[in-house]
């Protein structure tokens, strides 16, 4: 367990060392939010229409972008060969360090949805759910995201396969999570889409740590 | 008499091929083996096997305590200081061991807390890394190369860091190829062989 605080800790602070790394889902996410109006167009009916979408695809590239950092130092530096040698099982390493990874991608963006929805005209009564839906899915865009990261940690310039892999896992995730914001813009039910994407979620936690230690080991030898 | 590692038989295999003659390891309390060969015999991918980084396709392992695995690569993070560095190796490796300063102090690192690793020479690297042996208590050290990049007085600190580890009722197994430790007991030797292949 004190592996695992320290893992977290030191996560942390090198990520707050590199200030402006940190800050780029919200940089970004801001982006998307201020440019997007412009080039559709300011209105509210429009904006409203395609607000879960963009918040979503924010997130997702906010994710993406740091996916190329959560393993490859640390395979550099000689860090992640350490951790076979420890007594801790790697697999708690592994989500450790997914979940440093969702505090810096997924939560500000989850913290900054409120505003965006604002921004785009989202309606109030879908406000609720797309935070649901953030909380849900961004912890699942960490794992998705990890997963291909270190498969393909063994490829020099992996960024590219990196994201061919990701995008047919993450499709689900997107339609599911945007499909529940609109119906609830619409006063419908979201049970439907927000059970798919917990059973997603559920399968991804259960799955994913245990594959990305199999796909670490293969890397580091 | 109680071994805190044991191996037998182990090697390891590439694309299907056993990298050196699968060896014996015994590692007992104040023991030190010396593992050498020439370059790419298989050293460091032994001490590898032996840390448990590496699975092993032969033989068993059994290990009875901690160890510390030093390797070739520093695992050091550049962009902390050299206090940040060794707080991360205590949390991580569990047994609070020698104190930050005291360790840092000991490998001729004083003063140096606050300076970012990566402004570190690859000597002095060499030494965090070393301190970060001392910060944490592991009974088990392995060490690839540990005289690689350091200076005359670095490898004698090496040699004393070795004898305190080993009178204290460590073991340690270390590869080498140039400078050869001076222990006050004598260490065991072993020479890696490599594995026979078709055609030989």
């Amino acid at each position: 367990m004190r592996a695992v605080l320290a893992l977290l800790k030191r996560d942390l602070r090198l990520a707050l060392r590199h200030g402006g790394e940190s800050l780029m889902p919200l940089v970004f996410l801001l982006a998307v939010l201020i440019l997007v109006p412009l080039g559709v167009g300011p209105g509210p009916n429009l904006l409203a229409a395609i607000a879960p979408g963009m918040v979503w695809v924010a997130a997702l590239l906010a994710s993406l972008l740091a996916l190329e950092h959560l393993f490859r130092p640390d395979l550099d530096d000689g860090t992640l060969e350490q951790w076979w040698t420890g007594e801790t099982p790697v697999g708690l390493l592994v989500v450790t360090r997914l979940f440093s990874h969702w505090l810096i991608t997924g939560l500000p963006v989850i913290l900054f949805a409120p505003v965006a929805a604002q921004m785009l005209y989202l309606p109030d009564r879908a406000l609720g759910t797309l935070m649901l839906t953030l909380l849900i899915g961004t912890p699942l865009l960490s794992l998705i995201g990890g997963l291909a990261s270190a498969l393909t940690l063994g490829t020099n310039r992996g960024s590219v396969l990196l994201s061919i892999l990701i995008f047919p896992l993450v499709v689900p995730v997107l339609i599911f999570a945007t499909g529940a914001v609109s119906a609830a813009a619409d006063g419908l039910s979201i049970q439907a889409h927000l059970g798919l994407l917990t059973a997603l979620l559920i399968l991804a936690v259960t799955l994913v740590p245990l594959a990305i230690t199999a796909a670490l080991k293969l890397n580091i030898e | 008499m109680s071994q805190l590692l044991k191996a037998e038989q182990v090697g390891f295999t590439r694309g299907g091929e056993l990298v050196f003659r699968p060896v014996d390891v015994r590692l007992r309390p104040g023991q030190a083996l010396v593992v050498s060969g020439p370059n790419g015999s298989g050293k460091t991918t032994l001490l590898r096997v032996l840390a448990g980084i590496l699975e092993p396709a032969t033989g068993s392992l059994e290990r009875s305590t901690s160890l510390a695995f030093l390797g070739h690569l520093a695992a050091v993070k550049g962009d902390l200081n050299c206090r940040e560095n060794l707080s991360f190796s205590v949390g991580f490796s569990g047994d609070k061991g020698m104190e930050i300063n005291r360790a840092m102090a000991r490998v001729g690192l004083a003063g140096l807390g606050l300076r970012p690793a990566r402004a570190l020479s690859a000597g002095q690297k060499r030494r965090l890394g070393l301190a970060g042996l001392l910060v944490a208590r592991r009974p088990i050290w392995l060490l690839d190369e540990p005289y690689a990049s350091l200076d005359d007085a670095g490898g004698e600190l090496v040699d004393s860091l070795l004898n305190e580890h080993l009178g204290a009722g460590g073991a340690a197994a270390l590869s080498t190829h140039q400078r050869q430790p001076r222990l006050q007991t004598e260490p065991e030797r072993l020479v890696i062989q490599p594995a026979f292949r078709e055609g030989d």
